[in-house]
């Protein structure tokens, strides 16, 4: 097995909620993320899906510290992120980097594509000293299937596509170990969105890198992910590699959200059973006691409201899940069977 | 109103239009004219929706399909948008001629639409129950009382639970399903015969998202319907669809049954387009990618639009604009090639 690059532990992120104006008063908190762990292996893509709402982006920032925990840690080859600050926090902000959603508004729009670019290499001159900084955003975007000779571009002159992909190389510039990508393709058309799936497949074949790939299209996340974690209402419910959590997922939330994706073949139409919920996500900032999904879940019990169930490898579950009740159910409706 | 719809409904069955057949859209074109050029965003668009069938119109962003459908419910904004031909034709009467009254009339009740963002579609000044209830008002004349009684049974209806207690909430009081709901609720109020749903459900999550596929089915059923779904998710359309046209560059470019078009696609763009979505049943290898951006639409490429990104263009392809022609039982493509893509294995 490879070394882990990164290990999350028991991360919590939560938000005080205020009121009152000059005498601002703290009447609760959402829990956005509530106890999460894993770890990043080396090279590896860890897929992180769930709805939204449910902290993953929350996550995404609290991984690069932009966000200061409110428990736990995060610890990068052994060294705790969350601690940092300062010139060491600097230094270890170039193995980590991250790709934006939205690609119209994560540029600045005042920015030549050669600033936007080389504007890592001012905060880290020890990367390309300055009279070889455009050689190297050249490089940059002819890397990700850009024109080099755009340079003087603004953002405004790219379509979607080709911004997401001056924001991955943006994220590379600093040759990174980790990049956390939220959503990348999420704002894109079907037809971009393959090329830009396909170029992050390349990118990280060609440096190792290890991505931690946030996003709720689940189609998206099983193309690119090696593992997955499911997340609901701020915690992990399930983590496995992508065949365990695809073709045998254990927790009732992974096999409704399985079952609920529109599978692109017409014939599968008839023998697909879909596991319908009820109801809305209940608010984070008050959420169910026990097990956070019990209030839509068809399985709960008396149990489900008095104990959080333990992200646990079980009896009914080869890979952690967060269910007291865990067992098989196979959902994917494959063509094969069509 | 009633009665002129059935005199116009006798009167087109006369003139040979198949029974059933509610809206035609036919040689639709639509340009926007900008300070920067002229942008053709739509180049003649045909198509028809009978009742009780759903037409899934597909396309990426700057196809024309949200722009379409804005011209037949009368709402593209002038300027910059500009029809320039064709017809949009509602049980045989061209709505393009027609009167601003004219067409009112026929919004709501003959035709009517949800849109896909929910919380900029709703007035977030008025309750949801009000904006329900003022259409049985105006349009029915309903007292305050009675129009609030059928506003209720509309929440219940799109299964809004506790629709009494939610009458009186605000728009941002609603989660975004409820929205939705709320928004279909009120664009089903006065028993309209099409209904257009311009991607109902891309904002939502996905188990939000088969709710309210499953209830729009349902609905659909109960009043047989036409229903035009605009979007661009080829997953919804397996699933709820009947009949698919795909847009591209502001023309028609595929049309077809759903099992044909996912069998075996006739126009390489469809080809490209079911090639390249990752699939949630199988672990797959590097995708196939359509190369290249789709046109500027100030500057369409001559020829077939979309020859400058097809693996299969020939000379002919960059100088002859392939028309939309059939090639079988209810089955159109605009490409020179369809039959030898249609045929080969």
């Amino acid at each position: 097995m490879t070394e882990n690059i990164l290990e999350v532990r028991d991360l919590v992120k939560h938000y005080p909620i205020h009121r009152g104006v000059v005498f601002k008063k703290t009447i609760g908190h959402v829990k956005a993320v509530d106890g999460v762990s894993f770890e990043l292996r080396q090279g590896e893509t860890l897929g992180v899906v769930g709805e939204s709402g449910c902290g993953k982006s929350t996550l995404a920032r609290v991984l690069m510290n932009l966000e200061k925990p409110t428990a736990g840690s995060v610890h990068y080859k052994g060294q705790d992120i969350s601690k940092l600050s300062g010139g060491a926090l600097r230094r270890l902000r170039r193995q980590i980097q991250l790709v934006m959603q939205d690609p119209y508004t994560s540029l600045n729009p005042r920015m030549t594509v050669g600033d936007l670019i080389g504007e890592p290499f001012e905060i880290h001159p020890e990367v390309a000293p300055k009279g070889s900084r455009r050689g190297k955003v050249k490089e940059l975007l002819d890397l990700v299937g850009l024109n080099p000779e755009h340079i003087n571009r603004y953002p405004h002159q790219f379509s979607g596509g080709q911004r997401q992909r001056i924001g991955i190389a943006r994220a590379l510039a600093l040759r990174p170990e980790i990049i956390v990508c939220d959503e990348p393709v999420s704002a894109l058309d079907v037809s971009i969105q393959a090329q830009v799936m396909n170029l992050l497949e390349k990118l990280q074949a060609e440096f190792g890198l290890s991505y931690v790939f946030i996003a709720h299209d689940l189609s998206v996340v099983r193309h690119l992910s090696n593992r997955v974690a499911v997340m609901y209402l701020g915690k992990i419910v399930e983590v496995g590699t992508e065949d365990e959590i695809y073709e045998r997922p254990t927790h009732p939330y992974t096999q409704a959200l399985l079952s609920a994706v529109p599978v692109p073949d017409p014939t599968v139409r008839e023998h697909k059973a879909i596991i319908r919920l009820t109801g809305d996500v209940p608010s984070p900032a008050n959420p169910p006691s026990g097990c956070r999904f019990r209030t839509r879940c068809w399985k709960a019990q008396e149990v489900c409201a008095r104990e959080v169930p333990l992200l646990q490898i079980r009896s009914g579950s080869d890979h952690p899940s967060a269910c007291h009740f865990a067992e098989k159910r196979e959902i994917v409706a494959t063509h094969e069977a069509a | 109103m009633s009665d002129i719809l059935v005199s116009e409904q006798s009167a087109a069955g006369a003139s040979g239009r198949p029974a059933g057949r509610l809206l035609e859209v036919d040689d639709l074109r639509v340009e926007f004219r900008t300070r920067d050029g002229v942008a053709k965003v739509i180049n003649g668009v045909t198509y028809h929706v009978d009742a009780g069938e759903t037409l899934a119109v597909l396309g990426e962003s700057g196809s024309g399909k949200s722009v379409t459908a804005q011209t037949i419910m009368g709402i593209l904004d002038t300027p910059p948008g500009f029809v320039t031909g064709g017809q949009a034709r509602f049980h045989g009467k061209d709505m393009l001629k027609m009167s601003f009254e004219e067409r009112r009339r026929i919004r709501g009740e003959g035709i009517a639409m949800i849109f896909q963002d929910a919380l900029s579609a709703l007035n977030p000044v008025f309750t949801v129950g009000f904006q329900i209830a003022e259409q049985f008002r105006v349009r029915r004349g309903m007292s305050r009382s009675d129009a609030k009684k059928r506003a209720i049974e509309m929440l219940d209806q799109v299964k809004i639970p506790n629709a009494k207690g939610r009458f009186s909430n605000y728009p941002h009081q609603f989660s975004g399903g409820m929205r939705q709901r709320a928004m279909i609720a009120m664009s089903l109020a006065l028993d309209p015969e099409v209904l257009i749903a311009d991607e109902p459900t891309t904002a939502l999550d996905v188990t939000v998202q088969a709710q309210i596929m499953d209830l729009l089915a349902e609905l659909q059923r109960e009043r047989q319907m036409g229903m035009i779904l605009i979007t661009h998710d080829l997953g919804v359309v397996a699933d709820v669809a009947d009949r698919i046209a795909v847009m591209y560059a502001g023309r028609i470019v595929e049309e077809a049954d759903v099992y044909d078009l996912y069998a075996k696609p006739a126009h390489p763009y469809t080809l490209g387009l079911l090639n390249s979505i990752p699939r949630l049943d199988e672990k797959g290898q590097e995708l196939r990618t359509i190369k290249g951006l789709p046109p500027n639409l100030m500057n369409i490429p001559p020829g077939c639009p979309f020859n400058p990104r097809c693996p299969m263009a020939q000379a002919v392809c960059r100088e002859k604009l392939p028309p939309l022609l059939q090639i079988g039982a209810g089955r159109a493509s605009a490409c020179h090639f369809a039959e030898e893509l249609v045929n080969r294995d």
